[in-house]
């Protein structure tokens, strides 16, 4: 992005001249595919992402996202394909690639036993941040997730936001150009849920980091500058929350009526509609719903309670690229993963 | 300094914006921190965990004063002529060894325990060679198992050791260098297990068979030809051995007695000196210190 030269990293130690920091792409991803024995978890995937960009892996449990992670953290061997991250392979130049990642994992990566500042202490020195500008980033990444008076207190005493705010802190700690988070607010309430997003958008504003995160909360994905929605290991499509929300082309019409199976059959008699029920109200989607509300008053000859137009959300564009619903797809990946050993194997490490 | 970070965004923020820095790695300098970052994180926890310090001297107390003062009177039935010889005064060194091994065992595996709760992957992803992060971990876990068995040293009056200075430094020495060793092979075997449930299969399969074949508990000289040799195969009956040749420099006791429990190791009928016995152990040691590193160093 549009930092200033003296702020940028420089990489004394030589590297591979050049072909890192001044990549286009932060990320960049060809075929990449892996495989756990029997099971395919990635089925090679290729994207590309922006410096400075937000990037949303969106799926279901089980659909890959994780495994992509670990793959583009280096932490996990690619099958076959290639990535690069901030211009590194994450096979052959993987120290360069640690050194411009940061990390925040599904579950918690701290030392319950160590102090806030301990734990941020020890990833300073593992990351080699020079003595003198350590005490001073620790202090406003501290700061920044509002942790800073809690930073003496023993992590095992924190609750679930605050480690993930700790850990977000700690993958700031370095200046990565990619931050990866996993699942930034799984198992966490809504109101910490969107503490942290609060934090991920002041991020990408005042940091100008690229960030690429998974997540199978369809309104969380809202935050992205683009989706990628995977299942069952591959990419199904690629683009903005809108333009995706806009190919879907139709709303969602919902209706309340005293005789649903009626209302249902009229549907499918008088406008030609595929109605289904979905949580108890008759649920039709159709292009222009406005326009359509007035001639289903008129037209449609069974009593209707209440009508709710919804412009198309992430879930409708799951189910319109897909075919199902994004709990469908939960539920028969976990059975496809239930059979694996190798994939419990590797979710444990 | 904090407010150059970026240059985007609006200039007028609530909060100070985190100034970037640069990140180092890759040179010798950056590995020493992180060894000793390792390193140090194992001595806060050890220091934090009194409740373990504690429980981890209950055994070779029982050992040493239950089990030694049991086998006292029985050996001293045994041997008519030896006048009162103290058991618990062969079975200190023993006892010695066994805290380093069981302490530095302990210390080695916690990785495992660092897996399961996932902060092991900190330190996996971190920009620093995986053998820095092994010899930290190994480095850390023999202090810890140090300090804890310098605690047992203390108590060496109590079974008639003498505090030699001479004696406990050579004592210490060795514990430390069994430290090392025994954090090695821990560390070795804690890379290949995933779950914490495999502490158990390594107690019952290396560790407690390491401490019986060590001589720790007994003399291994006149023994069954199989366990014989089995002791020889022992890498800790190379420790065992010199400690126990320190204590009995130092005791004053019969010839007889000096005979059968101050006897030293044997190859056929050839005595091992003391420094090969030592560069046994600290050759051992390195094999399992290389071995954990390649495994370390692996990616799935």
């Amino acid at each position: 992005m549009n930092r200033a030269p003296a702020t940028r990293l420089v990489d004394a130690t030589g590297g591979p001249s050049g072909n890192g920091d001044r990549a286009s792409h932060a990320i960049e991803v060809h075929q990449l595919a892996r495989r756990f024995g029997e099971v395919e978890a990635v089925r090679g995937v290729s994207f590309e992402v922006e410096a400075g960009e937000t990037f949303g892996f969106l799926g279901p449990n089980g659909a890959g996202k994780s495994t992509t992670i670990s793959m583009l953290c280096t932490l996990l061997r690619p099958t076959s394909g290639s990535a690069r991250v901030a211009g590194f392979d994450v096979v052959t130049q993987q120290a360069e690639v640690r050194k411009r990642i940061g990390l925040v994992f599904q579950d918690t990566t701290l030392d319950d036993y160590l102090t806030a500042a301990e734990n941020l202490r020890f990833h300073a020195e593992l990351y080699g941040v020079p003595r003198l500008q350590a005490a001073e980033r620790l202090h406003d990444v501290l700061e920044m997730v509002g942790l800073w008076e809690r930073r003496d207190g023993l992590v095992r005493t924190f609750s679930g936001g605050m480690k993930r705010r700790l850990e977000i802190a700690r993958g700031l700690l370095h200046s990565p150009r990619v931050l990866f988070l996993d699942e930034p607010t799984v198992g966490l309430d809504p109101q910490t849920r969107a503490h942290i997003w609060g934090y991920i958008e002041e991020l990408r504003q005042r940091e100008a980091i690229t960030m690429f995160l998974t997540t199978h909360y369809m309104d969380e994905a809202e935050h992205c500058d683009r989706i990628a929605i995977i299942d069952e290991g591959q990419i199904v499509v690629i683009d903005t929350p809108e333009a995706l929300k806009a190919s879907v082309g139709r709303d969602r019409v919902q209706l309340q009526t005293p005789d649903p199976d009626a209302a249902i059959t009229a549907l499918q008699d008088r406008f030609g509609l595929e109605a289904t029920m979905s949580e108890g109200e008759v649920t039709v989607y159709v292009a222009g719903g406005e326009e359509f509300v007035p001639r289903l008053f008129s037209e449609l000859r069974v009593p209707i309670s209440a009508v709710s137009i919804a412009r198309p959300t992430l879930d409708d564009v799951f189910m319109n690229y897909t075919g199902r619903t994004i709990r469908d797809a939960e539920a028969s990946a976990s059975e496809r993963m239930a059979g694996s050993v190798w994939m419990r194997a590797a979710r444990r490490r | 300094m904090s407010t150059t970070a970026t240059t985007s965004g609006a200039p007028t923020r609530p909060r100070a914006v985190p100034a970037p820095v640069r990140v180092a790695g890759g040179r010798v300098r950056d590995d020493l921190r992180a060894i000793r970052m390792v390193w140090k994180r194992e001595l806060i926890r050890f220091g934090r965990n009194r409740l373990r310090i504690i429980t981890a001297l209950v055994q070779p107390v029982l050992f040493l004063f239950v089990l030694g003062t049991g086998l006292s009177s029985l050996v001293s039935r045994g041997i008519p002529t030896s006048g009162g010889v103290n058991f618990k005064t062969f079975m200190f060194p023993g006892v010695v060894a066994m805290t380093v091994l069981f302490t530095a065992i302990f210390s080695a595996v916690s990785i495992v325990w660092d897996r399961e709760f996932g902060f092991l992957r900190e330190m996996l992803v971190a920009p620093v060679r995986r053998g820095a992060l092994v010899a930290g971990k190994c480095a850390g876990g023999a202090t810890v198992a140090t300090l804890q068995t310098l605690i047992m040293l203390a108590l060496a009056g109590l079974v008639d050791v003498p505090y030699s200075p001479l004696l406990l430094l050579t004592l210490a020495g060795e514990m430390l260098l069994a430290a090392v060793t025994i954090t090695a092979l821990g560390t070795a075997l804690a890379s290949r297990m995933a779950q914490v449930e495999s502490f158990q299969v390594v107690m019952q399969f290396v560790v407690l068979p390491l401490f019986f074949l060590s001589g720790a508990l007994f003399p291994v000289q006149g023994l069954p030809a199989w366990l014989g040799v089995l002791t020889r195969l022992d890498p800790l009956a190379y420790i065992v051995d010199p400690m126990r040749r320190a204590v009995f420099a130092h005791v004053h006791t019969t010839p007889q007695i000096a005979k059968v429990f101050g006897a030293t190791l044997t190859w056929g009928s050839w005595h091992l000196p003391v420094g090969l016995e030592l560069g046994i152990s600290a050759a051992f040691g390195a094999v399992m210190l290389a071995v954990a590193v390649v495994a370390f160093s692996r990616t799935d």
